[in-house]
């Protein structure tokens, strides 16, 4: 069997005080392949987003588990090399398209910057490149685009940017962490539309986190639903919308608000499911805490 | 559009105005053997308390009257610019590179880094700075130099104070992450990414604090601190004029308003350099 593009095992993260965010996490990409990471804000998808990429903030600790880049072991590596790595085969399209650019440069520098001063492409290469992709994107006019400040941009066209970027050096990974949430819907559609379409080009694979069920249906094959950094559910799109077999992924989808009925169909997950899964995490932690002293 | 049209021409107006004067006043400073009408530190006690060109018993060439020693005030206060201005630009640019590369240092790393500058940062604000200043020249003896890392000892907080507080929140921004996911080193973060979004509160800083050392270098001059005696500055001549206000006004007024005019210039020229250059601001 090929190794995954990435693959996550076992997992666990602290905060400074030794509260669990990730709890024992397992999840894998195979190459090419879309995965939705789907859970309620502060689930923790980001966290492993970021744990994934590197960047975690400094309150936050990896306390056991591995992840594996394009077979690598990430945890094995000296930083440098790690650093190397990630940068090399790894990508982040940002939730909020506004602080993901540096307001103080040029869009044009900001995008060829990494192509060649990391990856040692010459200038005129990574320009074609750049022009290429943002055409890809759909941004007519790249030569103004190029020459435009972050702030002189909408937030749509940010995050078209941001996708050109993510997709420039080829990588073969790019995490998407809920790359549609700080646009307005009908830009929402036109991002996801581009973003599906890119992958598929390009045979990227794609961690996409999301909180956002009817996104899932539409971009990914596999899901993993996760609840307070546990994954509580791991399927097949198709299977998951059929037959949802935890009773929590059951009840999110009845906490989907509908078009037809907004109102009443916009209630919160219900209670009697979240004392259950609040039960189970806390036999998880207890057994966890047992075994790491 | 009519809104951010009157900023800008306002903006512009602060920024010819004040550096109008200052281009105006550095220039004289340089070409002070060419331009000043006399020579600053000539005596005559024929000449002494002139009044200026517009008052009646003025003397033609001494636009700005004469002192009690009967010395040409115009020229004695352009001399005084060539100290003025060698403090302002030398001092202000040590302070700038001492207190912004600290502050960059403790905004960006933060964690131990962060907490030993922060606590210098916070000893060193303790102390009234003219008094310090004061304190310092007296040990160094005077001269120019010693004023100088006077003013540099004593103001390179401010800088790192702010430069500080800016690299911290620039450090949490998200494009700070991408450059790390990217594979970019820290120092290549902190120079090409952080640096640039700060500049502009350094650029200003810069400039409000070649005000404060033309101040400080005024206040030493006053209590007879900064330089040899004989050279005229404005601190000096504000304390002589000081001593023959009922008689002659003017020794004392002149140099007064060339002080007042050149800090003030320094600041709105720093605050209008502020708004040209930042791109979220422009």
């Amino acid at each position: 069997m090929i190794a995954p593009c990435l693959d996550i095992s076992n997992l666990s993260a602290t905060l400074a005080n030794g509260v669990r965010v990730l709890r024992s996490v397992s999840l894998t990409v195979a190459s090419g392949e879309v995965r939705a990471l789907v859970g309620e804000s502060g689930a923790g998808k980001t966290m492993i987003g970021k744990a994934v990429l590197g960047v975690l903030p400094p309150s936050v600790r990896v306390v056991e588990g591995r992840v594996s880049l394009e077979g690598a072991d990430l945890g094995s590596l000296a930083s440098s090399e790690r650093r190397k790595l990630i940068g090399a085969h790894a990508a982040l399209i940002p939730q909020d398209p506004l602080t993901a650019l540096n307001p103080s440069r040029r869009i044009g520098s900001q995008m060829t910057d990494r192509l060649v001063r990391l990856l040692g492409w010459d200038g005129a290469r990574a320009d074609t490149r750049i022009r290429q992709l943002l055409d890809e994107v759909r941004i007519r006019e790249p030569h103004r685009v190029l020459r435009c400040y972050p702030h002189e941009l909408s937030g749509g066209m940010r995050q078209r940017v941001l996708i050109a970027a993510a997709f420039a050096a080829e990588p073969r990974l790019i995490i998407a962490d809920e790359p549609t949430t700080a646009l307005d819907v009908t830009v929402q559609k036109q991002i996801l539309r581009l973003i599906a379409e890119l992958q598929r080009e390009h045979g990227t694979a794609i961690l996409f986190i999301t909180h956002n069920l009817g996104v899932v249906a539409k971009i990914s094959q596999k899901v993993t639903v996760l609840y307070a950094g546990k994954v509580v559910e791991e399927a097949d799109v198709a299977a998951l919308f059929s037959a949802p077999q935890h009773p929590y992924t059951r009840a999110l989808m009845a906490a989907t608000p509908r078009y037809t009925d907004p109102l009443a169909s916009l209630k919160p997950v219900d209670e009697t499911v979240l004392a259950g899964l609040a039960a189970e995490i806390a036999a998880a932690d207890a057994g966890w805490r047992s075994a790491h002293g | 559009m009519d809104r951010s049209g009157r900023s800008s021409a306002k903006t512009g107006a602060r920024l010819w105005l004040a550096g109008g004067w200052l281009v105006l006043a550095i220039l004289a400073a340089i070409l002070a053997p060419f331009v000043a009408p006399h020579d600053p530190l000539a005596q005559d006690l024929m000449l002494e308390r002139l009044p200026p060109f517009w008052v009646h018993g003025s003397e033609s060439g001494y636009w700005l009257g004469t002192d009690s020693l009967g010395r040409d005030l115009l020229s004695r206060l352009i001399y005084g610019g060539r100290v003025a201005f060698t403090v302002a630009f030398v001092a202000a640019t040590g302070t700038c590179i001492i207190g912004s590369v600290l502050g960059l240092i403790a905004g960006y790393v933060g964690g131990w880094a962060d907490r030993i500058i922060s606590r210098i940062v916070d000893i060193w604000m303790a102390f009234p700075p003219v008094l310090f200043a004061i304190v310092l020249v007296a040990v160094l003896g005077t001269g120019l130099s010693s004023v100088i890392i006077a003013f540099v000892v004593i103001d390179w907080t401010r800088f790192c104070r702010v430069v500080r507080a800016e690299t911290m929140n620039q450090v949490h921004m998200d494009y700070v992450d991408n450059a790390r996911i990217a594979g970019f080193g820290r120092f290549d973060i902190l120079v090409r990414e952080v640096l640039p979004n700060v500049l502009p509160s350094i650029i200003a800083l810069l400039s409000i604090a070649m005000g404060i050392a033309v101040i400080v270098e005024a206040i030493l001059s006053f209590v007879n601190l900064s330089i040899s005696t004989d050279d005229p500055t404005w601190g000096s001549m504000i304390a002589e004029g000081r001593l023959s206000i009922h008689q002659a006004w003017w020794v004392l007024v002149f140099p007064q308003i060339t002080l007042f005019l050149t800090v003030l210039s320094f600041s709105q020229f720093g605050e209008g350099l502020k708004a040209r250059f930042d791109p979220v601001l422009r």
